[in-house]
């Protein structure tokens, strides 16, 4: 059963009549990394959101678990990161791993262990007893990666989680993120509009293009796991890197000869 | 990679009679002005012999303080219990009804813009009225003076707070399938509360303000804008300046203890400790 399938998705928005996406069709199997990746506009980030049923499709249905997917949101078959972490200033670092578990309804003993886990898995012992702005940018994120894993659902859906950092802790959170989700055992779709992330995290990257967004190509990526930074300097990497540009590109030439 | 706990600001903590003493630093030039102020103030009153209805000297004040203390401190009390009753009515009601209006967005904007004008009403102006209403001499006239000045800004706070959280916030609440209550309670609470704060600092002084004022167009004989009021009019200056001093340390004392409620309410925010 995949995890994610959707079929015939269209999304108007009725503010300025926008089609944000047209007859999108996929599928997405058990243990996958699928990216999707476009330029802005593409519907890429509305895409995602429909998925976790924050925003509802205009026609088309989306199956979440083998579910509808506002049941899925009800029984918290996903996880969520944003681009910004989306902490709360007034909860310490363990406090927000914990706000998932509080809403599940866990005692406090469950909770202080599974929070101990997570901090362990993202490594960030130690710092349970801060609070969010006395952490860096990157460490944030990791934070709300161990938030939005913290009740292992079998589905993590992240907008652009690293868009706003710097290159560098953009690569250490991706090789990061790599060792989580393989050790996690659950699925991930992940927007991004970086090229080189998307080759280098992904099992498939599905490229989209704009007005109306549609799925323009999808590349399967054949290298293997588990990648370490070696693997961006692989010959295999920069075909597949060039793929993903290209499908990119023709998907801007076909909204530019359809207009 | 490894997590080590560095290049983060530490958490501000030493033992109590460091931070006191660093605290006493801090106060030490504020401190130095208020003594050179007085001085300045008593030095120009015995130079220039400026008359004593216009201003009398500290040092006579100050003694006038110490033989009436005992009927200036009862009547600060009287006013400080009808400006804390005025207070707590005040903005009470003020979150209540933000809370109303911030849930009903619907009714909120109908009804928002009358808030908002009223409170650029003058509502110091209606104290002979709610003297008429509930009678100048019981605590309640002055309680709803109090409670009417402290609701608008109360209100208006409470409710820029409750709809300035960002959308990414709910967002992450609805995909733990959170409902409004919850919503409320984790996440639109707690962002107003800043806010809240902010307002309710501002009410003491306006709660004071109101209690006194009220008492000038009347009230019952012990409370310290009556006194204020009848020492002036029976020449005796250095009591009335005495008056204004203890409604002066009932105001600061007021807004002190909620800025350290909000201290206690917000520890851990970071615009609590600088």
């Amino acid at each position: 059963m995949s995890v994610v399938e959707i079929e015939k998705l269209t999304k108007r928005f009725e503010r300025g009549d926008v089609v944000a996406l047209q007859d999108i069709d996929l599928a997405i199997e058990p243990g996958e990394f699928v990216s999707l990746i476009g330029p802005s506009g593409c519907g890429k980030s509305t895409l995602l959101r429909v998925i976790g049923d924050l925003i509802p499709p205009t026609s088309g249905t989306v199956t979440v678990n083998g579910k509808p997917a506002p049941r899925a949101r009800a029984d918290h078959d996903y996880g969520i990161v944003f681009q910004d972490a989306v902490l709360f200033d007034w909860r310490t670092v363990a406090k927000n791993v914990a706000l998932p578990l509080e809403m599940l309804g866990w005692d406090r003993g469950r909770r202080k262990r599974r929070v101990d886990e997570m901090l362990a898995l993202v490594e960030l012992d130690g710092f349970g007893d801060h609070h969010p702005w006395q952490l860096s940018g990157g460490m944030q994120m990791r934070v709300a990666i161990a938030r939005a894993l913290a009740f292992s659902p079998s589905l993590l859906l992240m907008d652009e989680p690293f868009g706003a950092l710097d290159e560098m802790t953009r690569e250490r959170l991706n090789m990061e993120l790599l060792r989580i989700w393989e050790a996690s055992l659950s699925t991930v779709v992940f927007v991004t509009h970086s090229i080189a992330e998307a080759v280098f995290l992904s099992t498939r990257v599905v490229v989209m293009s704009p007005r109306p967004g549609r799925v323009a190509n999808i590349v399967d990526i054949d290298l293997p796991y588990p990648r370490a930074a070696q693997a961006r300097e692989d010959p295999r990497y920069f075909e597949l890197v060039t793929r993903v540009r290209e499908a990119l590109h023709l998907g801007s030439d076909l909204d530019a000869v359809a207009r | 990679m490894s997590a080590q706990p560095v290049a983060v600001a530490p958490i501000p903590r030493g033992a109590l009679s460091q931070r006191v003493g660093r605290s006493a630093l801090d106060w030490l030039p504020a401190a130095v002005v208020l003594v050179l102020v007085l001085v300045l103030w008593e030095a120009t009153i015995a130079i220039f012999d400026i008359k004593r209805f216009l201003a009398p000297q500290p040092t006579a004040i100050a003694g006038n303080f110490w033989d009436n203390r005992g009927e200036l401190l009862h009547g600060g009390w009287f006013t400080f219990q009808e400006a804390f009753g005025g207070w707590l009515i005040g903005c009470g009601l003020g979150i209540l009804v933000a809370i109303v209006l911030a849930r009903w967005r619907r009714l909120g904007r109908a009804l928002q813009p009358y808030a908002v004008a009223a409170s650029a009403i003058p509502i110091i102006a209606f104290a002979p009225i709610t003297n008429a209403w509930f009678g100048p001499f019981g605590k309640t006239s002055k309680m709803a003076i109090a409670a009417v000045l402290c609701f608008f800004p109360v209100f208006v706070n409470t409710i820029r707070g409750l709809t300035s959280v960002r959308p990414s916030s709910i967002e992450l609440m609805r995909s733990y399938a959170a409902g409004e209550i919850d919503i409320f309670r984790r996440v639109r609470f707690p962002t107003a509360l800043p806010f809240i704060f902010t307002a309710l600092k501002i009410a003491t002084v306006l709660a004071m303000i109101g209690a006194i004022v009220g008492e000038y167009f009347g009230g019952a004989p012990e409370a310290l804008g009556v006194l204020i009021n009848s020492r002036n009019a029976t020449f005796d200056f250095e009591e009335a300046w005495a008056g204004i001093g203890v409604a002066c340390a009932f105001g600061i004392a007021f807004y002190l203890a909620v800025a350290a409620l909000e201290r206690l309410a917000l520890r851990g925010a970071p615009s609590t400790e600088e």
